[in-house]
């Protein structure tokens, strides 16, 4: 188990959310997409080294902004 | 477009008056759910629907009957919670106390995602039925929903259906209006005792505690993990081809070629299109490969022409009369583009040269829409975007405006904060030209070449670059980040897409038309009564000395506020150089905002950043302006 951001997974990574470090309005947003703590992620893709990150979450696509997947710590099983 | 231009006129309805408006049935669901099309089914009503979260920002109301009786409808914009976090889903949350039965619309693909919101609403003791829509995507994706189950789990009745092709509609409207108007069957909880509604704060109430909630929040959760696990079952299922498709356009290199690709494609595809239905050319630049005897300049000079210059004759060319409705005769015919009476160039300029390119550009964004592609596009666009203190689902309001800035400034509502919505409104409402104004300045400039028309686009772009970079250190404010859901692609709908076709051309003739024809009364008025020459003489410092243009060029600025396609077209008799043809079209795109689009500017932007963004408007016009003339001056 090793901790990461978000915005460090490779893709097609599997990942579970550990902590969101942001604000209530932050927290609200990513609730509403069901991105909160405990829930199992998957990185499909990132635009550029600064865009949006892509994961996959409750079978769903969602595009989350760099500066807030990069307040997303996850942790990742095995190696990787 | 009852959804796109009327709601805030309603809207101030409910505010105000909130017990006038019966409200028998409301629909209720997440973003791009299917709302629109489900309520468009349940009612006749013609909606705009697409295939993006935020096509709804304000609400449209219908009837549907049932055993004679008449009930009211109303489709909401999307919400996630019932503690909204943008404009729009505030407009939905509103609608809530008011609506005597719900009925909750979810996304039977992503169960999970939608029950957290369908508890949050039954919380609310009202009457409720769960509409499971997209039943048969679900199916195609191998997902199985045992719609019993999930009606004894959540107390209410609950309905599969089809939006789209109309499955299961009106079993829902039954369902919906079947019980008596009390409270549902007490809804059960995990271990199937009949009992209370976990209780989730409708505001956000600062006596709760944060660890309550934090607790009330896990309980929710771990039940709607028990219910989906209790009702759905998955199969596995093929990859297909749209799959493939979602891949490769968020692919960081391929997606990227993707998006410029459809980005030039669009715009390729609309003045294909566009010059096609005038001219009858087939085309991309300068001479057209084919010409086929087809297009509505044909139209007009064959069946029209010859009617008008009986007229003309009738009238004698001399009398207020002749100038009023046939305008001035070039070496003794109609001219359509030059002469400016009521029932030529009044008829011309909207039908003529403006309709077949609003046609146009509305079928290529309409699709864009439907397919899905515009979230996708917004996630490339993302950096650019940041530039400009905005992100990248911004990119739909601007894309929007290039159609006709009313619905795009309106459209500004799905963006989270204030600032991003000032900064967006502003830069469509300065430095978005709209698909009128675009047909005639392609019309016009495109005469004297493609370089000239490039370059009116190149600094309207720049302009809309540099306001924004402007915008991003001057204003203050929240400037939250990208978060969006990317839908799947789904493949257009194609009663779906006349009945939205329908809804925006049939929109633009209605509220073009009459003010396309009071605009030309005005200019033929101020001609005859010489008023121009007044405003020309006052005016003459800014518009001949900085900008370059003729003393004339004030009557089309100032009949720009009415409208910018006649005031683009009254450059057409002044006898431009290319470089004053140029300047001018930078200018009037930017100058004055079109009353339309003033009011929805002021209206959604409040009074005191209304104001401001007339006043970004003014300094960037002057600026603009000036600059274009002289560099242009220099450069030949």
């Amino acid at each position: 188990m090793t901790e990461k951001l978000l915005t460090e997974l490779s893709s097609d990574q599997e990942a579970e959310i550990v902590t969101i470090d942001g604000g209530w309005i932050m927290q609200a947003r990513l609730k509403e997409l069901g991105i909160v703590a405990g829930r199992k992620v998957k990185k499909i893709s990132r635009v550029g080294a600064m865009g949006p990150v892509i994961i996959l979450v409750n079978r769903a696509q969602v595009a989350v902004g760099a500066g807030m997947a990069s307040r997303i710590a996850v942790k990742v099983k095995s190696n990787a | 477009m009852q959804s796109k231009l009327n709601p805030m006129r309603e809207n101030y309805r409910i505010n105000k008056k909130s017990n006038h408006l019966a409200l028998d049935i409301l629909l209720v669901g997440h973003p791009n759910v299917g709302k629109s099309v489900l309520f468009s089914r349940m009612t006749g009503v013609r909606t705009v629907a697409s295939n993006y979260p935020g096509t709804t920002v304000g609400y449209t109301t219908g009837r549907t009957c049932f055993e004679d009786q008449n009930y009211s409808v109303v489709d909401a914009p999307g919400t996630y919670s019932l503690e909204p976090l943008d404009e729009a889903a505030g407009v939905a949350v509103n609608l809530i106390d008011e609506a005597k039965r719900i009925i909750n619309v979810v996304d039977a693909t992503h169960l999970e995602r939608h029950l957290a919101l369908t508890i949050e609403l039954l919380a609310q003791d009202k009457p409720m039925v769960v509409a499971l829509n997209m039943s048969d995507e679900a199916r195609h994706r191998g997902i199985e929903i045992d719609g019993k189950k999930l009606s004894e789990r959540l107390g209410v009745p609950v309905i599969s259906t089809v939006a789209r092709s109309g499955v299961g509609v009106k079993r829902l409207i039954q369902a919906a209006l079947a019980f008596p108007l009390k409270s549902p069957v007490a809804y059960q909880d995990q271990t199937g005792h009949p009992g209370h509604h976990p209780h989730i704060p409708r505001h956000s109430q600062k006596e709760v505690q944060h660890d309550h909630r934090h607790l009330v929040e896990e309980e929710v959760w771990s039940q709607i993990g028990a219910i989906v696990s209790d009702v759905q079952t998955l199969h596995h299922h093929r990859h297909t081809l749209g799959e493939l498709l979602e891949d490769i356009s968020v692919h960081p290199i391929w997606g990227g070629f993707a998006a410029a690709f459809v980005i030039i494609f669009s715009f390729a595809f609309v003045r294909i299109i566009g010059e096609f239905l005038i001219g009858g050319g087939i085309g991309i630049f300068g001479e057209p490969w084919i010409v086929l005897p087809f297009g509505t300049e044909r139209l007009f000079d064959v069946a029209w022409k010859p009617l008008m210059m009986k007229l003309s004759n009738l009238l004698q060319e001399a009398s207020f009369l002749h100038q009023l409705l046939i305008g001035t005769l070039i070496n003794g015919e109609i001219d359509f583009s030059q002469s400016f009476g009521l029932l030529t160039s009044g008829l011309f300029i909207p039908l003529g040269v403006v309709l077949p390119y609003i046609f146009s550009f509305y079928l290529v964004l309409s699709l864009l829409e439907d397919t899905g592609y515009l979230p996708r596009l917004a996630i490339f666009l993302d950096n650019v975007m940041h530039w400009l203190g905005l992100h990248g689902y911004a990119i739909i309001p601007t894309l929007l405006g290039l159609g006709c800035n009313v619905p795009g400034v309106m459209a500004t509502r799905i963006l989270e904060s204030r600032r991003q919505r000032f900064i967006t409104a502003t830069l469509i409402s300065i430095a978005v030209p709209c698909a009128a104004l675009q047909a005639m300045i392609i019309g016009l400039v495109g005469k004297r070449g493609i370089g000239p028309m490039l370059l009116v686009y190149g600094i309207l772009f720049l302009t809309w670059m540099m306001i924004g970079l402007v915008l991003r250190y001057t204003t203050r404010g929240f400037l939250p980040e990208l978060l969006i859901e990317i839908p799947p692609y789904r493949t257009p709908s194609f009663l779906a897409l006349c009945s939205k076709m329908w809804i925006r051309v049939w929109g633009f003739l209605r509220e073009a038309l009459p003010v396309v024809m009071v605009a030309i009364l005005f200019v033929n008025l101020l001609y005859v009564f010489k008023v121009f020459e007044q405003i020309a003489y006052l005016t003459a410092p800014v518009v001949t000395r900085l900008w370059g243009l003729p003393e004339e060029a004030i009557v089309p600025l100032l009949i720009g506020i009415l409208r910018k396609d006649v005031a683009i077209g009254m450059l057409a008799p002044l006898e431009l150089t290319t470089h004053q043809l140029i300047t001018g079209s930078v200018i009037l795109a930017m100058f004055f905002p079109c009353t339309a689009t003033f009011v929805i500017l002021f209206r959604e932007l409040k009074l005191r950043d209304g104001l401001k963004a007339i006043g970004v408007m003014l300094i960037t016009v002057i600026f603009v302006g000036t600059t274009v003339n002289f560099l242009l001056d220099f450069k030949f």
